[in-house]
This record gives C-alpha cells, structure tokens and sequence, in this order.
C-alpha cells in the first residue's frame, strides 16, 4: 500500500503567536518550529498500515526550505521518502491555493491514500482534506478515529457525540485522521540518524506545473481583513466568608443557572 | 567557531526532552519515594536508543555522537537525575571501556546488550579503604588456572543492584604496589562468589541502585581481562575522563529543571500584591541562575566537543563537572528559597532537585580531586 501523509510545520503550541500586519500572517521567525501535532497522528497511522501491510510512506510538504525539520520528524518516525514543496510564490495561499499546489506535486506520484491531520493548529481550518479530494475527485473521510485495511478496502469509523459512523470506500482515497486514533511514537534515535539518509527532493512550482497565478497572496480567494485577540477576562467576584458564604455562592450558581 | 547543534542533535534533544515531559517528569516524584524505576522504563528507553546513544551501529547503538549523548544526559537528569545517572554509568562507565579497550570478542559479546538496555553496566572502583585514593585499592585479583580469583569489596556501585556485567578494578600485582598491578575485569553478575550488598540509604538520586559489592574467591576467565594485566589504573581513570561530562550534563540537568520550576512558580505566586516575579530579590536570583546554567553547559559542551575531536580532556572535563556541580548545588538550593515554604515540601520539585544535586559534587570525582586534576595541568607536578 502506498500511502502519501501531508504535513505542515507550525509555530509550536507552547510559543506566543504574533500575527504581522498588513497581511496578518503568523510570525513564523522568532518562535520555534515543529510538525503539526495533529499531523503527528497522520505519520503514525500511515507508518503502522506500512507495516501492517508493505509499501512505503511518503511525506508531502508545502512550506519554506526551513520546513525541513518538521519532515525530517516524520522520516524519523518511519516515513521512507520525503517531497517538500517550496517557491516564493507560495507565500499567502488560502486553503485552495495550498490544495492546488498539493495536488499538483500529488499527480506525480503514486498513492492508495492520502492521509492528513484534522487541522493545522495554527490557521485551524480543517479544510484541506476536503479541498484536495475535490480537486483529485477522491473519496473524504475526514475526522477519523480508526482506519482499517482490509481485502482490499478501506473502513474507517468516525467519532461523533452518540458513538461513531462507520464508511467504507475504494482506493484511492483522502483521509483526515484525529487525536487519539493512535498514540504517535517518539522518532527513536535509529531513526532520527536514519532520516537525513532518506531521499528528500524539492520542487517548485514550475516543475509541478502549477499556475503560479492560482496560488499564494495573489491567487487567494479569501483574504484575512483583521484580527482581534479575545477581550481580556472581567476580573472574578469575590466572596467574603461572614457566615452567609455558602448561601451567597448557592445563589450566585443558581443565578448563572449552573446548579 | 559554530555553536549551533547539528540537526541530529537537535532532533535527538528535542525528542528527548519530549520524551521526558511526557514519560520521565511526572513519575519521578513517586520512583525517588520507591527508591527504583520501573523496568518497563528501560524497555522503553531500549526501544528509543538511549541506552547506546553514542554506541556505533555495528554493536548495536544509535551511532550518534558524544555530545548528542551528553545532551540526552542533560535531558533525562532534568525529568530525574536518578535516571541520569543511571543511563550515564551505563555508557559512560561500563559500554565506553570495553568499546576502547576490549577485544573484538568482548565488545560483541557486551556492548550490543549494554547499548539496547538488555543488560544494565555498572563499574566497581571505589571500597570502603579506597575513595579519592583510588590506588590504594585492596581488592586482589590472584592467577587461578587459566584465570583469577577475586576477593575482596567494593562500594557505592552505581547501578549495582539492576546490573548484568561490572567493570571491575583489582590489584594483580603486589599490595601496596598503587597505581601500579591494577588490572580491570569484565565480571558478569551471574559470577559465583559474587554477592551484592544492602541498598545504600542516600540523600537524593533514590530512584538509582546504589550498593556494595563482595567478592568471595570468585573466578572469572583470562578473557574478562579489559586491556592488559596492569593497566587497569589507567582504564579507570581515562574511562573517569568521560564519565565526568556526563555528570557535568547530569548537574546542568537538575539545575535547569529547578530553575524552570522556579520560574514557574515566581510567575503564578502573589504576595503584596504582585507575582513575586516582579521583585527584583527574586528576579536576579533566577537571572544568575540562568547565567550560570549557561556557562556551565557551554563548558560542558566544550569538553564534549574536545573527547569528539580525540583532543585531551581530563582538565576541561574536571572543569565543567566542577563548575556544574557546584553551580546546580548552589542554584537548587536558591530554587528551594524561592518557592519558600511550599520549596521545602515534596509537593514541588525543588527540595528534590537540591538533595540530588549534592551527589554531583561527590561522584566520579569529588570536586576537591576535579581542583587537583586542574591545578595538576596548570602548575604541573
């Protein structure tokens, strides 16, 4: 089975993130860098169906030359081979510009699936699977917590609130996979060594033959207008205890409908 | 000059560092009150490579280098120097020798073990008679067929009560005779005649193993000779040269973790009216700790990057496992004061990272021999 993961590099968790003016885009150049933790989940799932099944995983990237790190954390965790994806003119895409140039480095490869994280942490759009099925003409099952391969075909179940839907459908297909389908492994230390070994190549977007109009901050059809943080919160009601607390507090939950 | 870490190293760190957040930290509390680790915690440090990090891959190792080991040292020690230690004998002291002075045959025979985990190293120097003065060493080691008797005792053994195989020193040649007639021996712990002593009760670094060891006429074979009769001395203390960083990474380790609580805790405590933070008493107090965790992990990164280079290190690793060592006993005890009354509890950290930082003044050296080995290079004599 030959199975394609997208990753993105993120701004880690942890780190404060600044948004810059006049574009709005995330300061990517003064915090520390790594996978997208959901995409994490994506690695795992491809690296164990590999091993359950044979063939080999290849890592897909679009981002900046210095995106590196995030792939190599995916060849180190049992990826085979790594695309990133880099031009200039990239900067800015929207979720169809960066499905558009997927796709385009996606039509030189081979694959049975194409497995993604839920979302990126940082834009959070969860759009992607969605969009690069669209343009493939492919199967999406997003938002999966089991992914099983067998005879052939694929099931997958996906959570809900009640339980979960279980689908069914033929390869190839786009899957989306969330927190808790597995429990990513850490790149051992034979596979971090091993990663800088695998073969990596990069491509721009002449050689993917993708319109350089269609995608980036030209090419978007979205545009970010502003940003507002969240309002600060009002600062808490205090209680005093003068033997009628437990009474106040009663009726400052009933009040809110809590209790 | 370049003082950025290569990818792999930083790779390497960042998994590690990972890796103890989520694995290590959070149970260390709980592995210094039960004096151990859970076995299924080395299985995993096993899997992960940690155990031979510095080990080529032809016996078995992650084939990374030194300073990447040093790093994974500094990592583990801040989740718990326990688990420090115990990863830093077991290459440093028992893997390390045998790879520089073993034959073809001990080195497969040990080190793909010692480098997956599956068998735990341990180095058997010091006795009761026989601390800083290590050569004056009585245990002896008498030619017996076509090998040797070992009879006598040895102290505070690292590792010893989890350990498969020792590196042992004994004196082969006349008593008396110093640094002279050491010769140092591979002694697997199935060895009959062998026996290991009670637990000792320590200050800090509880969840390691450390015991006394008994030899009673316990024959070993001329192959668990390392090196040559009577060079033991010389094997143990070049193998002391690099076991030196790694305490100095173990020591830099426990300081950073006492300094990131300190931090954390100066941030959400109020008093007058302000986080404590804000006071500059307690501000420059986490400043100069920050300072000297940075200089004694660039002293320790030199002397990683001067064993790599096959440069001599004896002083520069005496220098960094001094400055560290004293820098994390002084600093951890600053942390303690800075979380005040809660610091001196076990519902933080702190007071445990300031019983295990004394240790690092102690071991492989206590820091009055790392002042001899240094003024030793600079005056000579």
């Amino acid at each position: 089975m030959e199975i394609v993961v997208c990753v993105k590099q993120v701004v880690d968790t942890e780190a404060e993130k600044k948004l810059l003016a006049p574009d709005w885009r995330l300061d990517r150049q003064s915090v520390e860098n790594v996978l997208n933790p959901y995409d994490e989940y994506a690695v795992e799932e491809a690296v164990r169906l590999k091993e359950a099944h044979g063939g080999e995983v290849t890592v897909l990237c679009m981002g900046p030359e210095d995106a590196q790190s995030a792939v190599r954390k995916a060849l180190a965790m049992g990826a085979d081979r790594a695309l990133m994806v880099t031009d200039p003119a990239l900067a800015g895409s929207d979720t169809q510009g960066t499905a558009l140039a997927l796709s385009g480095a996606l039509a030189g490869l081979t694959y049975d699936l194409v497995i993604l994280g839920i979302m990126s942490t940082d834009a959070q759009t969860g759009q992607l699977p969605s969009a690069l099925g669209d343009i493939l003409d492919l199967p999406v099952l997003t938002a999966l917590n089991m992914m099983k391969f067998e005879d052939g075909s694929l099931t997958v179940h996906r959570q809900t609130d009640q339980g979960y839907v279980a689908y069914g459908c033929g390869l190839p297909a786009v899957c989306s996979v969330v927190k808790g389908i597995n429990e990513p492994r850490y790149p051992s230390l034979k596979g971090i060594m091993g990663a800088k070994k695998k073969p990596l190549e990069t491509k721009d977007l002449a050689e993917l033959g993708v319109d350089t109009a269609r995608v980036g901050g030209a090419g978007a059809l979205t545009k970010v207008l502003s940003t507002t943080a969240p309002p600060p919160r009002k600062a808490g009601q205090k209680i005093e205890d003068d033997g009628t607390a437990a009474q106040r507090i009663v009726e400052f939950l009933a009040g809110e409908k809590i209790i | 000059m370049d003082l950025s870490l290569s990818d792999e190293q930083r790779d390497i760190m960042r998994m590690t560092r990972e890796f103890t957040d989520a694995r290590i930290a959070p149970r260390a509390r709980e592995w210094d009150r039960e004096h151990s680790i859970p076995p299924e915690v080395f299985a995993e440090l096993g899997g992960l490579g940690l155990w031979g990090v510095c080990v080529p891959e032809e016996y078995g190792g992650a084939g990374a280098d030194y300073l990447s080991f040093i790093i994974v040292l500094e990592e583990l020690s801040r989740g718990d120097a326990g688990l420090g230690v115990t990863v830093a004998v077991n290459t440093s002291l028992a893997t390390l020798p045998i790879l520089d002075f073993g034959t073809e045959a001990q080195k497969r025979e040990w080190v793909p073990r010692l480098a997956g985990g599956e068998v735990i190293g341990a180095y058997a120097l010091t006795e009761p008679g026989a601390g800083s003065d290590a050569a004056s060493i009585t245990t002896t080691a008498r030619r017996d067929g076509d090998g040797y008797r070992l009879n006598g005792a040895k102290q505070f053994v690292t590792n010893a009560g989890i350990a498969g195989v020792f590196i042992v020193m004994a004196r082969t040649g006349e008593a008396g005779g110093g640094s002279k007639g050491i010769t140092a021996f591979i002694v697997d712990a199935t060895t009959e005649g062998f026996t290991l002593g009670r637990e000792e009760e320590k200050l800090g670094i509880n969840s390691s193993s450390t015991r006394g060891l008994t030899f009673d006429d316990a024959w070993v074979p001329d192959s668990a000779v390392l090196g040559s009769e009577g060079d033991g001395f010389g094997i143990a203390m070049a193998t002391l040269d690099g076991g030196r960083i790694g305490i100095a990474a173990q020591a830099v380790g426990i300081a950073q973790a006492a300094m990131e609580t300190a931090v954390a805790y100066s941030k959400d405590r109020w008093q007058f009216g302000h986080p404590i933070a804000e006071f500059q008493a307690v501000r420059f107090k986490l400043a100069d700790m920050d300072r000297d965790i940075d200089a004694a992990r660039l002293l320790t990164y030199r002397a990683a990057w001067l064993k790599m280079m096959g440069r001599p290190v004896t002083a520069a690793g005496a220098k960094a496992k001094l400055f560290a060592s004293e820098m994390a006993r002084r600093h951890t005890a600053e942390a303690v004061q800075v979380l005040g009354g809660y610091g001196y509890t076990k519902e933080f950290p702190a007071e445990r990272f300031y019983r295990d930082a004394k240790i690092t003044e102690i071991y492989e050296g206590t820091s009055e021999v790392q002042r001899i080995v240094i003024s030793r290079e600079l005056l000579g004599g």
